[in-house]
């Protein structure tokens, strides 16, 4: 028997929502622009509001149609549309993003007004008011926070999607935002105890570290923790679940990627002239900043009489190189043409050891079900690091690569169940599947 | 040696990799009509709903051909000539071969029913039925699907992401119940109901109706209901597509009639894959196969014997999946619609009504000889051995979460699954 008493579902009932939802949001950005022409600083405290409360209501209206619909992740119309296919919208979002970076970084006189309506937050949180950075942290945690909402939506028929993105809004939130900002409240360092050295460089920068050490025993514990982090947990943690524990569910990188970013997952490049560029940029911005630390210590080891000031310009030129262009400006503003994860992929050094351990010393691979892959290609195409994941799910093979940040959205959209993110035993992470008889 | 394969789909790409694998002399040469490159029919929805590009189906990058010699060619073949072993093209280009490959896939089943010419009225199978999909489903509300197969509700579920409220006319009483048992096939109906699918159970088309004399405009069905439509999907099944064949000396029946060597009636012509018909088949294997995974197996099996060594098609222990709407399914061994006297079955089903389990098992041994699993992945590998292991049902229920393989934190249902086996009396 046929039970009627079920709600039959639309695909296209939430058209409405996502219209009042889209449009929300750009009285945000309207109210940003306003703000930033001046009316930010004489109304601080009504642009603050405006803001903030026309992105998280703009938000989860938007989202609401993904927690209506019978679970099970829909891509349905990403190719068609232009704000998803590459197409004017995409272009739009992409300069908007882009520009916003360059202000942000080199001119961030334009955005007084908008700095100053975010001083009610800052005062309370940090007890000092907004600056560049500030600003830039709420609107970074804001969008994580309400394109998580909406991902939870999407994706909810899967907990394992469901958990590492509640993770990643918190480390995003806790770690990233609140207490930093708390932090320098209590007149302590600003750290943030989410990233560590080759990401956050500076952290194993003899500058900072000597800093640190001054500012007391809180200091002293950061360095420590640092150093505990990248030398110690990193590998461990690796070497067990793969560099996912990180990039997936840690990492406020990775955060924006899986949230803001989900929309453009599609779009990363899955040619194998993609991947052999990805492998020279990323190792040799390992290496530039591997270089940059050592140099900083040779110098400050010798009080600075081998380079003089050098080695300062070399960390100086990486800073701005990497630090902002790369992984702020190409690496979030060019999200809707190259996808999510570009400054992961091409850019972050973190990745990078991540990767070396987690392709040549870790129990994580995605392991390939029999011979059951239809070849249709949904996960490779939703794969935001341009694995092309199909080649070995088509062989039979696992999938044992550097760059894989155990996202889990190959295995989530198969439509074959072929795929499955596991931490098994390290031998025989290479076998393929060979039928009885063929053998 | 010279090889052409006419069929660029997962049967004659499989075997042209596999041969040049084994032998770097060769020259491979793959004719096909439908598109220059291999890509994955079974994406074809994928593409209609958004979800891929056309290009995002291609397994291998366009490259691949050329640095693997393997020369494509789009063209149609017109005309085979066993006698001075050559093809002819629709350019009526002529090119010899030493061997011939047949891959040549399938073509929609069509039962000539009135009306079937009208616009709005087509089948699924290629990707120029796609491009006409797109055509004929502009600016539509609703469509009607005939046939309870696997096409057919990947149809449905095409055209309701594009909110064209969709009827499916099934013969049997139930969804594909000719090859699920009832509760697996109802299970399925329910949710198809769900996602506003409306199901006709027990009923046939029995004309299609038209008012300009140019599109479908409504179908009567043979218990006289009329129901209106834009649009009507025919999926009532494929079959060979061995017309170009017709005339030819090759031993035609339903498809192309070979051995288990894959052999044809003439000497270095073979056929695999969807329009290869096996002279004997096994007792419970078909004759003809029509899936990825026969075809992808049939070729591999076959660059063995065209390479010289000669193997025999196995096709191993049986398996298979599917998807309809979210509920994904995966079949192990054999599990019929109805168990015969020998059989016992064991079924499952969680209350959420997404998720089923059933064991098909001997009576007299307690053997395990297959599975069908809705909303649950389960490990091939696992399920294979069993099955070939004959393990007994009770051993497989106590070690079933070794076979899991749903994404981590999802619930596994093993233990559930075992308590209702044991309190199962006839168990
Ligand atoms: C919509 C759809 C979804 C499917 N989903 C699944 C699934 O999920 N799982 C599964 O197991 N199976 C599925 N199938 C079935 C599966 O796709 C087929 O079994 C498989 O593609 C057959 O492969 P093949 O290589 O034998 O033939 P085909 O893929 O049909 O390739 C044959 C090619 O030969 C060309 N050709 C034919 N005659 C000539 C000629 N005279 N000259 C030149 N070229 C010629 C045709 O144009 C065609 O491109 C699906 C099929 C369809 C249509
Ligand atoms: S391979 Fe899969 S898990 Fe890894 S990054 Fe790509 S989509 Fe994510
Ligand atoms: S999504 Fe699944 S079935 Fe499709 S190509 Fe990837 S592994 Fe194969």
């Amino acid at each position: 028997m046929q039970d009627h008493s079920l709600s039959i579902a639309k695909p296209t009932e939430g058209l409405l929502s996502q219209k009042i939802g889209t449009s929300l949001i750009a009285a945000a950005l309207l109210c940003a622009i306003i703000a930033a022409f001046g009316q930010g600083e004489t109304q601080s405290v009504l642009f603050f509001w405006l803001i903030i409360v026309f992105i998280f209501a703009g938000g989860i209206i938007f989202s609401i149609p993904y927690f209506k619909a019978i679970p099970g992740i829909k891509n349905n119309g990403i190719m068609h549309s232009p704000a998803t296919n590459r197409g004017g919208i995409a272009w739009g979002i992409g300069i908007l993003m882009t520009g916003f970076y360059i202000i942000l970084y080199w001119f961030p006189n334009y955005l007084e007004g908008l700095i100053r309506t975010m001083d009610p937050l800052s005062i309370i949180l940090r007890n000092k008011t907004s600056d560049q950075w500030f600003l830039y942290g709420t609107l970074y945690t804001l969008a994580v926070l309400v394109m998580g909402i909406r991902f939870i939506g999407k994706y909810r028929s899967n907990r394992y999607q469901v958990l590492r993105t509640l993770s990643v809004m918190f480390f995003q939130l806790g770690f990233a935002f609140l207490i930093p900002a708390f932090l320098l409240k209590l007149n302590q360092p600003e750290f943030y105890f989410s990233y560590f050295w080759p990401l956050k460089y500076s952290y194993l920068f003899p500058n900072d570290i000597d800093y640190l050490i001054q500012s007391g025993n809180i200091g002293v514990f950061m360095v420590f923790w640092g150093l505990i982090m990248t030398f110690i947990a990193t590998p461990i943690l690796t070497y067990n679940y793969g560099k996912r524990w990180y990039c997936s569910w840690v990492c406020g990188c990775g955060a924006l990627a899986e949230t803001l970013g989900d929309p453009y997952r599609q779009n990363s490049d899955k040619s194998l002239k993609a991947w052999k560029v990805e492998r020279w940029m990323v190792h040799s911005v390992l290496v530039f900043v591997a270089l940059t630390t050592a140099l900083l210590w040779l110098n400050s080891w010798k009080n600075g009489t081998i380079l003089g000031d050098a080695s300062g310009l070399f960390s100086q030129c990486y800073g701005f190189l990497i630090g902002s262009v790369f992984s702020g400006v190409i690496g979030t503003g060019f999200y809707p043409i190259m996808g999510s994860r570009v400054w992961c992929r091409f850019g972050c050094p973190m990745a990078a050891i991540l990767g070396l351990f987690q392709r040549f010393k870790s129990k994580f691979r995605i392991t390939t079900n029999g011979a059951q892959c239809i070849s249709c290609g949904n996960c490779s195409t939703y794969c935001e690091m341009g694995i092309d994941v199909r080649a070995y799910a088509q062989k039979g093979e696992n999938i044992v690569r550097a760059s894989c940040v155990g996202c889990g959205i190959c295995s989530a959209v198969c439509p074959r169940g072929v795929l499955n993110l596991e931490n098994l035993a390290e031998d025989g992470r290479f076998e393929s599947y060979r039928r009885q008889e063929d053998k | 040696m010279n090889i052409i394969i006419i069929g660029n789909g997962i049967t004659g790409i499989t075997c042209a990799r596999n041969i040049r694998k084994k032998n770097s002399d060769a020259t491979i040469t793959v004719i096909s009509e439908e598109s220059k490159h291999f890509y994955s029919r079974t994406a074809l929805m994928y593409i209609y709903m958004g979800h891929m590009k056309y290009e995002n189906t291609k397994p291998y990058e366009d490259w691949f051909w050329s640095k693997n010699r393997i020369n494509l060619i789009q063209a149609t073949v017109k005309h085979l000539n066993t006698d001075n072993k050559s093809i002819q093209l629709d350019d009526s280009r002529i090119l010899n071969y030493d061997k011939l490959v047949l891959a040549t896939g399938s073509i929609p089943n069509n039962f000539g029913f009135p009306g079937e010419d009208l616009n709005g009225v087509q089948a699924l199978y290629n990707l120029q039925d796609l491009a006409k999909m797109e055509k004929n489903t502009i600016n539509i509300s609703s469509a009607v699907i005939i046939g309870g197969g696997l096409i057919g509700i990947e149809m449905a579920e095409m055209l309701h992401s594009r909110n064209i409220s969709v009827t499916m006319l099934i013969r049997e009483n139930a969804y594909w119940a000719n090859v699920l048992p009832q509760e697996e096939a109802q299970l399925i109906g329910n949710h198809l109901h769900k996602h506003g699918i409306t199901l006709k159970f027990n009923t046939e088309l029995k004309e299609i109706q038209s008012i300009d004399q140019l599109s479908v405009h409504s179908v009567v069905t043979k218990q006289n209901e009329t129901i209106d439509c834009q649009f009507l999907g025919i999926t009532t099944g494929v079959k060979p597509n061995i017309n170009f064949l017709k005339n030819s000396s090759i031993e035609i029946e339903k498809g192309i009639l070979v051995n288990e060597f894959l052999e044809t009636n003439i000497p270095d012509i073979f056929a695999a894959g969807d329009c290869a018909q096996f002279r004997f088949a096994k007792t419970g294997e078909a004759p003809i196969e029509q899936l990825w995974y026969t075809g992808k197996m049939q070729g591999e099996t076959l660059a063995n014997t065209i390479c010289g060594n000669k193997t025999t098609y196995d096709r191993g222990i049986w398996f298979n999946s599917a998807k309809f709407f979210d509920l994904e399914f995966q079949t192990y061994g054999k599990v019929l619609p109805e168990i015969t006297h020998e059989q016992e079955s064991f079924y499952w089903a969680h209350e959420n009504g997404k998720i089923s389990f059933r064991a098909n098992y001997n009576r007299s041994d307690r053997s395990i000889i297959g599975f069908n699993f809705i909303g649950i992945r389960f490990r091939q590998v696992i399920a294979e051995q069993w099955i070939r292991e004959q393990k007994e049902i009770e051993y497989v229920i106590d070690n079933l979460k070794q076979g899991w393989f749903d994404p981590e934190f999802s619930d596994a249902h093993d233990k559930k699954i075992a308590k209702s086996f044991s309190s199962n009396p006839i168990n």
